[in-house]
């Protein structure tokens, strides 16, 4: 197994949301406009990855799983095997309802006690919910790291690779936006201008990307 | 009726004009199986969803619709999860996490608040099958272009002898790679503007 260091180092450079594995692609093109609202868009997910991990990690493994840490299993097992409180099919669902609660939460909880936090990053947050990086790092957590033996070795990488996945989104969506920003003063034709040349040049930002690649064994 | 099916193929094609789903329609169009099998899936999910809304919609209370509108649509994307990995294990091993996260594509709750939530059954379920078809063969595009530059097959079949014999064509790896699929989108859009513009400025 990897250090938690080369596990952030990964997935922030090599196995990147957004370049390598193609999740967070809709905000990643929709509001990498501007440096500002990049840096905005960036904290956000941040913030809601990691919570969302980590939350998911906790739900998956203690009610969904069908292992002896399972509470339904601790509290009315008696007589019956954990395979009988398998509930992983539903997974999806409960994910999604976990994260668009946590997105609700959270933009509570910021408007409250972090009013300035919460003007910068207000109306990023209810658009996170259909970011698909966020679901898709819950999911990846737990087909990577869900099961491994040690509960708390377990938590920490699925809680590092939610913060890396966001650090990672937030380095790609702010070079993006540096680029967008000077693109705006080159001469393009006319059918370029926009989302085709923002795809080109996410191409090739990928391609670049590319060389980290050897940089973890 | 036909017009909701046909505008999802070229006017409102969801991906290269509305630029919703983009995620999957990166990821899963390395090889035109792959693309076909996303492309149905999302579909069934789209019409079933749209037809579900269409007629439940009025009774969800109007703050809490979006959250309804998730859950409708991660049930019937939880069948789909269910059937593909009973039936095509090797397509759903090959689609893998982005199955599931059909539930945040955006085309499918995007066209539940846009059209099914205020149109009748009927309606919605051609609006779905037009946008899942648009999605679909703009899956197919984009699936067919990477597959024949970056392995030199179409729907995983070798094409013709030329194309193993190196001197003359070699694949190009980086297209089935992801700098491959961002150029090739780009470039197709750029083609849908460019004939989108001709054809408005061309006299009637």
């Amino acid at each position: 197994m990897q250090s938690y260091f080369m596990l952030f180092i990964s997935i922030v450079l090599i196995n990147n949301f957004v370049l390598a594995k193609f999740l967070g692609l809709c905000p990643f093109i929709g509001v990498s406009k501007q440096i500002k609202s990049a840096l905005g868009m960036g904290g956000a997910v941040i913030f809601v990855m990691t919570m969302a991990s980590a939350v998911s990690w906790v739900v998956y493994r203690y009610l969904l799983a069908p292992s002896a840490e399972n509470i339904f299993f601790s509290f009315m097992g008696a007589g019956k095997t954990p395979i009988d409180f398998d509930y992983t099919y539903l997974t999806t669902i409960v994910f999604i309802l976990v994260i668009a609660t946590l997105v609700q939460l959270v933009e509570m909880f910021l408007m409250k006690a972090l009013p300035p936090l919460y003007e910068a990053l207000g109306i990023y947050l209810p658009l996170i919910t259909t970011n698909c990086a966020v679901l898709g790092v819950a999911l990846l957590n737990i087909s990577d790291f869900g099961m491994l033996q040690n509960a708390g070795d377990s938590f920490f990488r699925t809680t590092i690779q939610g913060f890396g996945g966001g650090v990672g989104f937030l380095l790609v969506i702010l070079l993006m936006s540096g680029i967008r920003e000077k693109l705006d003063n080159v001469q393009l034709p006319e059918a370029m201008k926009g989302a085709p040349i923002a795809f080109i040049c996410t191409g090739l930002m990928s391609l670049a990307f590319m060389g980290f690649a050897g940089l973890v064994k | 009726m036909l017009k909701e099916m046909t505008k999802g193929l070229f006017k409102e094609n969801p991906i290269f004009i509305l630029m919703l789903g983009l995620c999957p329609s990166l990821a899963v169009s390395v090889s035109l199986q792959n693309a076909v099998g996303m492309g149905l899936a999302a579909t069934f999910v789209l019409v079933c969803s749209n037809a579900m809304i269409s007629i439940f919609g009025k009774f969800f209370p109007s703050k809490i619709r979006i959250p309804c509108f998730i859950v409708v649509i991660a049930t019937f994307v939880t069948v789909v999860e269910m059937v593909m990995g009973a039936y095509l294990p090797a397509l759903n091993q090959s689609l893998g996490i982005f199955i599931p996260l059909i539930v945040v594509n955006c085309i499918i709750l995007g066209r539940a608040e846009a059209f099914a939530s205020k149109n009748g059954v009927l309606p919605s379920i051609f609006d779905g099958m037009g946008m899942g078809l648009g999605f679909t063969l703009s899956l197919m595009l984009i699936a067919f272009i990477r597959e024949v530059l970056g392995s030199g097959k179409i729907w995983g079949i070798t094409i013709s002898s030329y194309f193993t014999n190196e001197a003359f064509f070699k694949p190009a790896a980086v297209m089935v790679m992801a700098p491959g699929a961002f150029v090739v989108i780009g470039l197709i859009m750029a083609w849908m503007n460019y004939r989108r513009a001709n054809k408005r400025t061309r006299p009637v």
